[in-house]
């Protein structure tokens, strides 16, 4: 098939070309470039919604959950799950989808899991372009799944409108995962497994934490982001409870960036994809150039003999080609 | 290393049997030769594995089955792939499946069977070997 009729299969909502075209992206650069262009006016409509949290909390189960209720409320919903590749095999074994499974046949859902391949950060390099695709395809609301590594998983705050951490009781290290930077770009904190007796003592953890992150940014103050105040949310995710109210939750915090905060993360989104491609195509045509040249061989001899080092080898040969 | 293209296999147990070390343990190998491999669990009807199949855009599934449904399971999803357009999906299967019934199933478009007692390192050099070379460019 063509790269045209690819994308035009991923506008009517075929999902043979939305699955052939996520495919592309994560294959082929130079194609993918291609489809990506093609179908980016159509993107923009769908609320992005980032799921991320440690491992064990229960993230795939809940996102079931939340695509039911979605389901129920008429919504269409895509779904990327991530999961780390070995960086020894570079192998994956992609098991969220497992517990997703009643929704396979459902018209309205479209799942696709994706390997890391040891892009850092949670999410895999070719996760905003199938975002972008199931966005394109028309679907309301999409959900991505981070590897749930833990506390590196910053890189969703990128992707996604709203990122909601889920934490479980027991797991012993959610002390860490409140300390950690992803404190700080969850939107809405989910205690899942409340059924569990020690889950009233996480939420009170993660309200002191907030509180003190209150105080602090009220001596800074920085006004903006008092504005949206993320609740926590119990939730049991196997029985779904507490399932509706988080979608509210979604829902509301959908509607407070509407308000205008939508354009301001919009346009750092985009800063951050522009220097993303920028890098990317600068070190494969800088890069493969200079390592055509003799010069690159004789640097590298001078590195390893201690005679010059990397950054002002760097200086050297970019002075070169930047002239 | 990240820009080469992955085997995507599926591993799937279609029917109601429960056991699925043997799944996991072929899943686990595939993965340690390199291969993307999702896994879908237990208790899935043909359309589910199809229909994974296809949003996945896999390479290869792998059909594993210990219950003695086979015939039932195994001809209905190569019809819904046909159905689907997807014939160029390698689809290979494992399990109690005996000898007999070996030619069936590879007439119905199974390439090939791999019987209780197949060393792992067999089914992973068969799938190295035979999986679609996809075109680098599409």
């Amino acid at each position: 098939m063509e790269i045209e009729e690819i994308a035009k299969g991923v506008l009517a909502g075929n999902k043979r070309c939305i699955a052939r075209a996520i495919t592309i992206i994560e294959n082929s650069p130079e194609e993918g470039q291609k489809l990506l262009a093609t179908i980016f006016p159509y993107t923009g409509k769908a609320h992005i919604i980032g799921v991320t949290g440690p491992g064990g909390s229960g993230k795939s189960t809940l996102i079931s959950e939340m695509t039911k209720e979605y389901r129920r409320r008429g919504k269409t919903v895509g779904i990327v799950a991530v999961d780390p590749s070995s960086p020894f095999t570079g192998g994956a074994f992609l098991g969220d989808r497992l517990r997703m499974q009643e929704l396979a046949t459902d018209e309205g859902v479209f799942i696709r899991s994706m390997a890391t391949r040891n892009h850092p950060g949670g999410i895999a390099k070719a996760t905003k372009g199938a975002v972008k695709v199931l966005d394109a395809s028309g679907k309301d609301v999409i959900i991505v799944e981070t590897a749930g590594a833990g506390q590196s998983e910053v890189e969703i705050a990128k992707v996604a409108h709203t990122v909601t951490l889920v934490l479980a009781p027991g797991l012993g290290d959610e002390i860490q995962a409140i300390k950690a930077g992803i404190m700080e770009i969850a939107d809405i904190f989910v205690v899942n497994k409340a059924d569990r007796a020690d889950a009233d003592k996480l939420v009170m953890d993660i309200q002191s934490v907030l509180q003190l992150e209150d105080e602090v940014l009220a001596l800074q103050m920085r006004r903006e982001k008092r504005a949206w105040r993320p609740p926590i949310i119990k939730t049991v995710a196997l029985t779904g409870e507490g399932v509706p109210q988080l979608i509210e939750k979604i829902e509301e915090h959908r509607q407070y960036l509407q308000k205008g905060l939508i354009i301001k993360k919009s346009l750092e989104n985009a800063e951050a994809e522009l220097v993303e491609a920028i890098r990317d195509k600068v070190v494969r045509s800088i890069v493969e150039k200079l390592k055509r040249e003799k010069r690159f061989e004789e640097i590298l001899m001078r590195i390893v003999k201690k005679e010059l080092d990397p950054t002002s080898a760097a200086d050297e040969l970019l002075n070169q080609v930047l002239r | 290393m990240s820009e080469e293209r992955r085997i995507k296999v599926l591993i799937a147990k279609p029917g109601l049997n429960s056991h699925d070390r043997g799944a996991k343990v072929v899943a686990r190998a595939l993965r340690d030769a390199g291969m993307e491999v999702i896994y879908t669990g237990l208790r899935q009807t043909p359309e589910q594995i199809v229909e994974t199949a296809l949003q996945e855009d896999v390479d290869v599934i792998g059909l594993s089955i210990l219950s003695g449904a086979h015939m039932a399971h195994l001809p209905r999803i190569m019809q819904l792939l046909k159905e689907k357009g997807m014939t160029d999906v390698l689809v290979i299967a494992g399990g109690t499946i005996p000898e007999e019934d070996i030619p069936k199933l590879k007439e119905a478009g199974i390439k090939e069977v791999f019987p209780p007692g197949t060393p792992l390192e067999k089914i992973v050099k068969y799938v190295l070997e035979n999986a679609p070379k996809r075109r680098k460019k599409e």
